[in-house]
């Protein structure tokens, strides 16, 4: 590197030095060069709207974006966290549709990894048909179980009708509506985590198991004591991903139940409730305080899982 | 090291691992009450993946008197009533156009910024700056939105298509450079180095052969990228304008008034559905790739 840098302005001719020169310190500095514009790029829509997301949370903002405001500490933080009537049960539903979703989605994708694991016939259909739910418009597939699970209309019903079971309000229930949109979550994620398990699966060697397998150990002792300890970096890359979508959902449960998480707020999670703050009442300095606080718990959860990650590394 | 030992490999044991070939197990399983019941199982779960969305798709083909009568549940006199009405109302083929052009702009430009920057990152270990780009990944949208539109309406850029690209490059751009950085970390040294020796700059080396090298792994991130911009509802839904809507804020304002025309709202789905099912049945195999990119090193 040394060399072709100091070789040039001698041995070429004088027009050509200027775009030589240019090209050398390019390549000099090519590190920073190349990486700069994304880095920039994500920093500058990041980096000033979280300090002003942090300067609205301390202000009495709201109606319009550009109304005045002013400036009253942590009230809103105080306001807030004393909330027991909508922030903190988002709070509670946001780790219930969280966790509840991740297990499901954990103990079913694990369950269908193993089933594709060993070849057979016909693994790319089935492989094709997995991946669907996955790339399906969000949106859509809201809509999409809006009309299976509409009470009266519904498909869900009608299936419940054959085996006599009386029709149910699913999505608008007031404490049916949570479940029935993790279980949407489940069906549009599961594809996911399945993908993810395979990976791990497929790239796992077979020395362990057959190991296992010679000394007597049964499929359930195998799997349980070889195969998820030494799945146990690819699971929790599974967790990770899934754990920071999930927090975040927006699309389904607006989709599904619009303003405010529906008229009992039964699906309001942070996402929707900050959503709506924002955008249907206009509550900026209220929402941002409510962002402030759900970035730190997504921040938070992050950090706890890679560390858990690194441990597992170990 | 293993390459010294081959000798040593026990009759039966799988070769393929020492070859290179990806060391999944080719042994079937053996029993046939195993074989029954994956058999069984894989239908079941292909069913319930797959079941929703033929019925999104037969509900699309239904007038809406049949949506109503369970016992047309199956059996129909289908119609393509509903596309026409749907595609002929409130330009619903401008929020296509509008749709495809968002996704491509914004994964085109995301590319352009991305691929050198996964590069560089892959190249040089620079796990930190790797990570201002994942914080993209990480931070809800909601907490930008509102600075963001802010700003942006101040610019009058709301409502028109720069707004929508440069949000849904956001979503875009960490794809792109996470995979792209897996994609650099397995990729050998030794060519680029060649090239070197060749004559050419670091920066020729990359353009002339790294590049043209990673074609698959930008075809992934590339298609990935589209797909989650097309799906993207936040942004659009707070950014676009009347004329710049997105497919799913349209779909979305489908429901926003008194009745539903479900037959309506499904032929809308589906339209919305269609071209990312497509783009998904021809390229499945960049797609998981792209998913799984790094998954598995841990």
């Amino acid at each position: 590197m040394m060399a072709v840098a100091a070789l040039p302005p001698k041995r070429l001719p004088q027009k050509q030095t200027a775009w030589k020169s240019y090209s050398d310190w390019a390549n000099e500095h090519r590190k920073w060069l190349f990486a700069a514009p994304a880095m920039i790029f994500v920093a500058v829509l990041i980096a000033f709207p979280l300090g002003w997301t942090l300067y609205l949370s301390l202000t009495d903002a709201s109606g319009s974006v550009r109304a005045e405001s002013e400036f009253i500490g942590f009230e809103n933080y105080a306001d807030v966290l004393t909330d027991t009537e909508r922030f903190w049960p988002a709070v509670a539903r946001t780790f219930v549709f969280t966790a509840v979703a991740l297990t499901v989605q954990l103990v079913l994708g694990m369950a269908i990894a193993l089933l594709l694991w060993r070849p057979f016939k016909g693994e790319k259909w089935v492989r094709v048909a997995i991946l669907l739910p996955l790339v399906a418009t969000p949106v859509a597939v809201g809509m999409m179980w809006r009309l299976i699970f509409d009470p009266n209309i519904g498909f869900a019903n009608q299936l419940l009708g054959f085996v006599g079971i009386g029709p149910q309000p699913w999505l608008s229930g007031q404490y049916s509506a949570l479940p029935t949109v993790i279980f949407i979550d489940i069906w549009q994620w599961t594809p996911m985590v399945v993908i993810i398990l395979l990976a791990g699966l497929t790239s796992l060697s077979d020395e362990p198991d057959e190991a296992a397998r010679i000394d007597g150990a049964s499929a359930w002792q195998r799997f349980r004591f070889v195969t998820v300890p030494l799945l146990m970096p690819t699971i929790i890359v599974a967790i990770l991903l899934r754990s920071i979508d999930a927090l975040k959902t927006f699309d389904l449960l607006y989709a599904t139940k619009g303003r405010g998480g529906g008229s009992f707020h039964e699906v309001e999670t942070l996402n929707v409730y900050a959503y709506g703050l924002s955008f249907d009442y206009n509550d900026y300095g209220v929402s941002s305080t409510v962002l402030i606080i759900f970035f730190i718990i997504i921040v938070a959860v992050m950090f706890l899982l890679t560390r858990r990650r690194k441990e597992v590394q170990k | 090291m293993s390459l010294a030992e081959p000798k040593l490999i026990r009759p039966g044991s799988d070769r393929a691992a020492l070859s290179g070939a990806p060391a999944r197990r080719r042994k079937p399983f053996r029993t046939r009450a195993y074989k029954v019941f994956r058999a069984v199982a894989l239908i079941v779960v292909v069913a319930a993946f797959i079941a929703p969305l033929v019925w999104m798709f037969l509900a699309s083909l239904k007038t809406n008197v049949d949506i109503y009568d369970a016992s047309k549940t199956l059996v129909f006199t289908p119609t393509t009533a509903n596309y026409e009405t749907v595609l002929g109302r409130n330009n619903y083929l401008s929020f296509v156009f509008n749709s495809f052009w968002v996704a491509f702009a914004s994964t085109v430009l995301s590319l352009i910024i991305g691929i050198p920057a996964a590069y560089s990152m892959s190249r040089f270990a620079m796990r930190r700056s790797a990570l201002v780009v994942l914080m993209a990944r990480i931070i809800p949208g909601v907490s930008l939105l509102v600075p963001w539109y802010y700003v942006f309406s101040n610019l009058s850029m709301v409502g028109g298509y720069s707004v929508l690209i440069l949000s849904h490059m956001f979503v875009a751009l960490p794809l792109i450079v996470y995979i792209l950085m897996s994609y650099y970390d397995s990729m050998p040294l030794e060519l680029e180095e060649a090239a070197r020796v060749d004559g050419l700059t670091h920066i020729g080396a990359f353009l002339k052969v790294t590049l043209p090298l990673s074609v698959g792994g930008i075809a992934t991130a590339s298609i990935l990228a589209f797909i989650f911009s097309w799906n993207n509802f936040m942004f659009a839904l707070v950014l676009s304008g009347a004329d710049t809507k997105t497919l799913p804020v349209a779909i979305f304002n489908f429901v926003a008034y008194a009745s539903i025309d479900w037959g309506g709202l499904m032929a809308a789905s589906v339209v919305v559905t269609i071209p990312i099912m497509v783009i998904a049945l021809f390229t499945q195999k960049y797609i998981v790739s792209g998913l799984t990119a790094g998954a598995t090193k841990g």
